[in-house]
């Protein structure tokens, strides 16, 4: 029987999911993942985590406990830094993830925390990839291979995100092979959904916020439709980068939308508490009106949060843009 | 020009001479009270910590009385305090106000940025050389200051009559103010020792040991933390507190990890085992030492939504538990009330009382 390898689908999933899956499936293990975010997984980490901790990180604290009875070892790796930008890490909770779940959930499986830092070096992913698969066995060629193919997957995977596909739709493409449609939508108005991957294309903590927008004609654009390198132009409206990723990731994209004009409005999804997200929010405030007096909209998701509130505010400020592009 | 800075714990007494003799005026800044909190939390974002609500308050109280420049830190990150200083201006600029942050970032981040930051600074008419002199003045006064409140501490447990050790270190702190040269600095060190050892003390009290650790911010400033070492000293508890102005300066900004840093972090390893930015690491490693040098319990003070210390008051329990030694966390805000935190601390103090008998009960029959 193969070894299997847990896979908690939430934070770090939705952006490089398709690089771990082919990795761990072409060293010839098995890849198992928690099911879609759901009521039983958000009770089950609020009861799990620190009280004071954000929704995300508590989330992640459900999604292990359902999985880790079902696998032989769970994959946490320590997300440090994914590219050489200022001082930029991931947030604080991400560093510390695989020791908060030591200390806070009892009879845990083998936890795989594999430090991430990709700025130590050109070949560090190879290193660091090298070292996973030697952990199982497997030999240099059959490592190189897996190593060169998860590229791949993760390459397609932001190749369909970048053409206007949703996390969940992208990797059902990849997983059926289907060739990507270009599915041009005709709604009559665009907006830029921002926020971290996690909360975006969570659709269950996020009360299905894309879905909801297409019922009331909007489209919605994130983060990762626009492409890095145009991301990263964007980088010099901010006088300081800010130290955390997919922060930086956020603002630069808003600032795309904003002097692009290319949208009629701003929706930030934000989690409750969330520490980084308190500066980015108000600067993104700040900037939305400063840039154009572009439309701003936060969305505060928390374990209370019901669907009913979500949707009379995203009604109320569909209407709002409607009627401004009326008297426009 | 009218130049203001944050107020944290007595510090304020040296940056006043320290802007003097720079040629400026300073803007002392009242102590954070109510007022200061309310107008914080009226302008920063809900989910700021309150550092950052107590400093935006400060600002704007400062603003009031004059003051047209803040002179603050930064930082590297992942903490937000780094962040500070962008966000404070934006809203500062926001409401309508000319007034500058002036941010020094820490000087191994960008050297060049550092000494161009105290070129503006210095006033062109003065050398460098007097400009360091006078730079080193400021913090042999602070390194003063950090002493006497920490002889404070320290006797306060002891004290015959209540309130003798705070008020000796009243005088002191006055006569460290009136002190203006380097030699005046150093006579007036001198005196104060003196007047802090005449408190008359009881030394046959065992008094319980509690150490205090946490985010630099609420640890260092009393007004925000209920003033919590001098209600615990007036409750007869020996306090350590692992922050200090001086040497947090030494050890964090001139030269990273040289000096104890890396002790504390390797005690911290077996629990965490990354820097998480702020006072995180600290904060494990810290328990870790309070537990080996023999004390009684811990405080963690940590402001309500720091990232850094939520994640280690994660990782406590298990600490708390492999280590054998009981930790309270208080997170602050603006909504704490002086009574809740106190009603916490008799509660606390009555447990490592009970804890400490049921020790000295098990090792007599033992």
């Amino acid at each position: 029987m193969p070894v299997r390898v847990g896979i908690p689908r939430f934070l770090g999933y939705f952006s490089y999911y398709p690089w771990w899956k082919t990795f761990f499936e072409e060293l010839g293990l098995e890849v198992v993942t928690s099911p879609p975010t759901n009521q039983q997984i958000l009770n089950a980490g609020v009861a799990e985590a620190v009280n004071d901790a954000c929704i995300p990180i508590k989330l992640y604290h459900g999604h292990v406990m359902e999985i880790k009875d079902q696998v032989d070892i769970l994959f946490v790796p320590r997300l440090v830094k994914v590219r050489k930008f200022g001082t930029e890490t991931f947030c604080p909770k991400f560093l510390g993830l695989p020791d908060l779940l030591q200390a806070s959930i009892n009879n845990l499986p083998e936890m795989l925390d594999t430090r991430v830092d990709l700025t130590r070096g050109c070949f560090e992913l190879f290193r660091i990839s090298r070292e996973l698969g030697e952990r199982f066995g497997a030999s240099l060629s059959k490592i190189t291979r897996a190593y060169l193919h998860a590229c791949q997957a993760l390459q397609g995977y932001r190749g369909l995100m970048s053409r206007g596909m949703f996390a969940d739709d992208a990797l059902e493409c990849m997983e059926k092979g289907y060739k990507a449609s270009q599915q041009k939508e005709q709604g009559s108005l665009s907006i830029a959904v921002l926020g971290y991957p996690y909360l975006v294309y969570d659709n269950f903590i996020n009360m299905d916020i894309v879905k909801r927008l297409k019922t009331l004609g909007a489209r919605a654009l994130t983060v990762e439709m626009v492409s890095p390198r145009q991301l990263l132009r964007e980088a010099k409206n901010m006088p300081k980068q800010m130290f955390w990723h997919y922060s930086n990731r956020a603002m630069h994209a808003a600032y795309y939308y904003l002097n692009r004009k290319r949208v009629d409005g701003i929706i930030h999804v934000t989690a409750f508490a969330c520490g980084p997200d308190a500066m980015l929010d108000r600067l993104m405030e700040i900037e939305s009106r400063r840039l154009g007096r572009m439309p701003f909209l936060t969305l505060s998701i928390d374990e209370e949060t019901g669907t009913g509130g979500v949707e009379t505010r995203l009604e109320a400020f569909i209407d709002m843009l409607k009627r401004r592009r009326v008297l426009e | 020009m009218k130049i203001t800075y944050p107020h944290m714990g007595y510090s304020y007494i040296a940056f006043k001479m320290l802007i003097n003799d720079l040629g400026y005026e300073p803007v002392v800044p009242p102590e954070p009270s109510k007022r200061t909190i309310d107008l914080g939390a009226r302008y920063a974002p809900e989910f700021a910590c309150i550092p950052y609500k107590v400093l935006l308050g400060t600002y704007l109280e400062t603003i009031e009385m004059g003051a047209e420049m803040a002179i603050s830190s930064g930082g590297v990150g992942p903490c937000r305090a780094g962040y500070y200083g962008v966000m404070h201006q934006k809203i500062l600029n926001e409401l309508g106000y000319d007034f500058k942050v002036f941010i020094l970032e820490p000087p191994q981040s960008n050297y060049l940025d550092f000494i161009k930051k105290l070129k503006v600074l210095k006033p062109s008419v003065m050398s460098w050389r007097t400009f360091i002199q006078l730079i080193k003045k400021g913090y042999s006064k602070l390194e003063a200051i950090d002493e006497m409140e920490f002889l404070m501490y320290r006797f306060m447990p002891y004290e015959i009559s209540k309130g003798d050790t705070a008020r000796a270190f009243k005088i002191a702190l006055d006569m460290l103010d009136q002190a203006q040269t380097e030699d005046e600095i150093e006579d007036a060190r001198w005196e104060c020792r003196k007047v802090m050892a005449k408190v008359p003390q009881d030394r046959s009290r065992d008094p319980l040991k509690i150490g205090i650790i946490g985010e630099i911010y609420v640890v260092l400033e009393p007004a925000v933390n209920f003033y919590i070492q001098k209600t615990l000293g007036e409750m007869g508890v020996y306090t350590d507190r692992s922050i200090w102005l001086t040497s947090y300066a030494q050890k964090n900004v001139v030269v990273e990890g040289k000096v104890g840093e890396r002790d504390i972090h390797e005690m911290a390893h077996p629990y965490l085992n990354e820097m998480i930015g702020g006072h995180g690491i600290n904060s494990i490693g810290e328990i870790v030492i309070y537990a080996k040098g023999g004390y009684d319990g811990v405080i963690q003070l940590a402001p309500f939504s720091c990232i850094p210390e939520i994640m280690a008051k994660g990782i406590v329990p298990r600490v708390s538990r492999e280590e054998g030694i009981p930790v309270m966390t208080i997170f602050i805000d603006e909504q704490t009330a002086a009574a809740g935190v106190l009603t916490r601390l008799e509660a606390f103090l009555d447990l490592l009382q009970r804890r400490r008998e049921q020790k000295t009960v098990k090792e007599r029959l033992a």
